[in-house]
């Protein structure tokens, strides 16, 4: 044990701005999927300032990419909220995770905090916390740098899209349906989970072919979900 | 429901997206403030989680050409492989591009 003051609770601008260059690195290569989102969007028909408005106000970048699968001149609206919901639902385990360390600050700086928390700088701040170090200058920060970068990135993809004149032959219109699948194979991997993805891709075919349009996202999602729910993992 | 995405349509969409993704950022902190996460609860929201990506691929997987598929299939196996997204991700580009050159 260190004399020195590092309570884990502890958020200044020192450790903001550490936890900003702490993420700065892995922020690079967020620019190169903000690209990607950005140019995939311009093929669905999106417009500039919209693309940059998701980026800006959803900044959750599978979410975003499924979003652009349900772009249309019509959109389902209901069936688009619950698919953006259940992909970001991840989000509630991190802010109930977090809540131990979040729950001394006031409801503003707690809420504001959340307001950038996603996958990578979430992942940091628990591994600081793990340790008894301060992690919430690393959400803090890490997450200013992230979400500024994917914006960014999203901005700098809408003009590279907008030179190219046939995307599908360069295979273009594939990096949404690659960002998401890596984004699967990516993730845990078991027994257990290869059953819910089963189970999930099943009940989406059933439903693309039997049920209404675009119901299939979230019925497999459920599907998945219940799988889950009732083969329990060990914690 | 459906809505256009012409003139304003876009935007509010977009809003609402924003409005249910800030649910989420701060839904877990909420509820916390008040009762703890179960056991249950947590399983069923991580498997569905990775189920709605999966509810969507599939389809993109039947339905796609050629080209899509072996597009998914590299990333699959560079994901598997180097656990690297974005090779992963510039592979089924590549793959799909090459395909669709060649074939």
């Amino acid at each position: 044990m260190t004399t020195r003051e590092t309570s884990p609770y502890r958020l200044d601008r020192a450790l903001v701005w550490e936890g900003f260059k702490t993420l700065l690195p892995l922020s690079l290569f967020v620019i190169v999927f903000g690209i990607a989102f950005g140019l995939a969007a311009a093929q669905v028909g999106l417009g500039g300032l919209e693309i940059v408005l998701m980026s800006t106000l959803v900044f959750a970048g599978a979410s975003q990419f499924a979003a652009l699968e349900l772009w249309g001149p019509q959109i389902p609206v209901f069936t688009l909220l619950v698919t953006v919901f259940a992909i970001n639902a991840r989000h509630l385990l991190m802010g109930a995770t977090l809540y131990p360390w979040l729950e001394p600050l006031s409801p503003a700086r707690r809420y504001g905090i959340m307001v950038v928390a996603s996958d990578a700088n979430w992942a940091m701040a628990m591994q600081a916390f793990g340790r008894g170090q301060p992690g919430l200058g690393l959400l803090l920060g890490g997450g200013i740098a992230l979400w500024g970068f994917w914006v960014l990135g999203t901005w700098l993809g809408l003009h590279v899209g907008g030179a190219v004149q046939d995307p599908a032959s360069l295979g273009l219109d594939m990096v949404m349906g690659c960002f998401l699948l890596a984004m699967v194979v990516g993730g845990e991997k078991n027994l257990r989970m290869l059953l819910i993805w089963a189970v999930a891709a099943g009940a989406s075919l059933v439903a693309f072919y039997h049920l209404p349009e675009n119901s299939h996202v979230v019925v497999g999602a459920l599907a998945g979900g219940l799988v889950g729910l009732v083969w329990g993992k060990r914690e | 429901m459906s809505l256009e995405t012409g003139g304003l349509g876009a935007l509010l969409i977009i809003l609402a997206m924003g409005a249910v993704t800030l649910a989420t950022r701060w839904g877990g902190v909420f509820v916390m403030s008040f009762v703890p996460i179960g056991y249950r609860v947590r399983q069923f929201i991580h498997a569905m989680s990775g189920s709605v990506l999966v509810a969507l691929l599939a389809p993109l997987a039947v339905t796609g050409d050629n080209a899509a598929r072996l597009a998914l299939l590299t990333t699959a196996v560079i994901m598997l492989t180097l656990r690297k997204p974005l090779p992963a991700i510039a592979g089924g580009v590549l793959a799909a591009a090459l395909w669709r050159q060649l074939a």
